[in-house]
């Protein structure tokens, strides 16, 4: 196994519903969530914000030299997204039938990651589409 | 406030590349006892020691490092840190070896920097790379290190128009200086057609976009400015030692299409030492990608931003060209032990400065820089040299 479980478990609402969070006092939107503002630092207080998965690719690339834990799923596309509401994120970008390229409107859709093994737990993430 | 200058007065370097018949402790002694003779001391004298590597526990199994180098090169019980900075450990090492001496605290400073990474599997290898990212949101999504560059590199090319034959022509300059470097890992020259016909990786970087997998050390020995001449007839003077750092997460920066720690970190650099970056003859800059020296070309401001990746296609920036960049190789030609890498830039800059730098000598270089960067970006460290007569 290449990483305890916990390592996800404790992010799913993360890694699952897109859940970043928000600066109570400037509003400054993050993803993944932050204890401390970057912005105000200690001066204000972080609240959980589910954001809603619509954004627009930065740049993206395609992996086809991976580390172990993804060689059953190479070649595969991550890319760096910008949320409608600020942040940005990295993800993979899963291929349908419309192109790819910088400026491409995603969503987010909820898929496998990898297998831990064969019989090994399935790691299941955010991934983003174009829409 | 700087209590002191500083001056570079040994340097030593292990030859890089993949040292089968090498350990750590061989390499680390092969570079320090070089320093040590160049500067013409005794293991006695060191006060203090900084070692640089990034990851040796999972190359090696190895932690400690500091410790086991000062016991390898014969250091009397003197206090010794491993400082650990992804690939900036070496020039951060450095940082602090120059914060020591300056600040009176102590005389003769050694600084290392090693990295053993041979050993391991190159998947092994990118995995203990990929923890110098942010491991939970990049690693975890199988993003790697070429990963995170080539989409850099994609954003410079969309916003500049940068092509990949020039990203390539920074491989090509690169391996030439290696040619001419009897301690590089490779003596191959190479031309675009190569780099471009080279296996992909990550879009657009291919294979010889990307520096190797090495091994190697490298050491330097720093003493006060104004007794250095005691060690050597051509101490090189520390003129600046800066750094800076960022988000570790590449989509957390303000800016894809360039470093912005290497820009804070070079702009405190030229201010401390009073001169503009026009005035550097020579530099060490950190191409652990080829798209990585076409930005630290344009944040340490020698090119405005867009400008870079021509100019080097053109040859400005070749050895006696405009301004001779890694005239070593660079970390893509004289190869990239990440601990060791910062640490032996210094060294073929004081080379350079003292004109000892045999075939690959550039006429008239009076000043040099060195910029060192961790991960993505979340370190960068520059330092600014000039010879002190």
């Amino acid at each position: 196994m290449e990483k305890p479980s916990a390592g996800l478990w404790r992010k799913i609402k993360s890694r699952y519903n897109l859940v970043g969070s928000t600066c109570s006092k400037c509003g400054s939107n993050y993803f993944p969530p932050r204890i401390v503002c970057r912005k105000c630092g200690r001066e204000s207080k972080m609240e959980d914000r589910k954001f809603n998965g619509n954004g627009e690719v930065v740049s993206f690339t395609t992996i086809r030299v991976p580390p172990d834990t993804f060689k059953d799923e190479a070649p595969y596309i991550v890319g760096v997204v910008r949320l409608e509401e600020g942040p940005m994120v990295e993800g993979h970008i899963i291929e349908n039938s419309r192109p790819i390229d910088i400026g491409t409107k995603v969503r987010t859709t909820f898929r496998k990651m990898y297998v831990d093994g064969e019989e090994g737990l399935i790691y299941y993430h955010y991934k983003f589409e174009p829409v | 406030m700087i209590m002191r200058e500083v001056a570079v007065v040994g340097v030593g370097l292990s030859k890089f590349g993949e040292r089968w018949d090498a350990g750590l402790k061989e390499l680390m002694a092969e570079a320090g006892v070089a320093a040590i003779e160049d500067a013409h001391i005794s293991s006695n004298d060191v006060e203090m020691l900084f070692g640089g590597t990034m990851a040796s526990g999972r190359f090696m199994g190895q932690e400690h490092i500091a410790a086991l180098m000062s016991d390898q090169l014969g250091f009397k019980n003197v206090p010794a840190v491993r400082i650990e900075n992804a690939c900036a450990s070496g020039g951060s090492a450095l940082r602090l070896g120059y914060i020591s001496v300056a600040s009176g605290i102590h005389d003769i400073v050694v600084v290392g920097g090693v990295e053993k990474m041979t050993d391991v599997t190159s998947a092994e290898a990118g995995t203990a790379l990929g923890g110098a990212g942010d491991q939970e949101w990049e690693l975890f999504q199988g993003i790697t290190f070429p990963g995170l560059y080539a989409m850099m590199a994609k954003r410079h090319m969309y916003e500049y128009g940068t092509t990949e034959e020039q990203l390539a022509s920074v491989a090509v300059k690169n391996h030439d200086n290696a040619y001419k470097n009897r301690y590089a890992q490779f003596h191959k020259k190479i031309s675009v057609q190569d780099v471009l016909d080279s296996k992909m990786v990550s879009d657009p970087l291919k294979l010889l976009d990307c520096s190797p997998i090495s091994d190697g050390a490298a050491a330097l020995v720093l003493a006060p400015l104004e007794v250095a001449k005691k060690y050597n007839d051509t101490p090189i003077r520390i003129l600046a030692s800066e750094q800076a750092s960022d988000t570790l997460r590449l989509a957390e920066r303000d800016s894809l299409s360039g470093i912005k720690a290497t820009s804070i970190a070079a702009q405190k650099a030229y201010k401390h030492a009073r001169i503009t970056a026009r005035d550097i003859d020579i530099a060490e800059v950190h191409d652990c990608f080829t798209i990585a020296e076409v930005m630290a070309m344009e944040d340490l401001g020698f090119y405005q931003k867009g400008k870079a990746a021509k100019a080097i296609a053109d040859g400005e920036t070749a050895l006696n060209g405009k301004i001779s960049v890694n005239t070593s190789g660079g970390l893509k030609g004289c190869g990239h032990p990440v601990g060791a890498t910062g640490v032996k830039q210094a060294v073929e800059v004081v080379w350079q400065l003292r004109g000892d730098a045999a075939d690959r000598q550039v006429k008239g270089a009076d000043m040099g820089l060195t910029h060192n960067v961790g991960g993505s970006g979340a370190t960068a460290v520059v330092h600014v040299f000039a010879r002190a007569d």
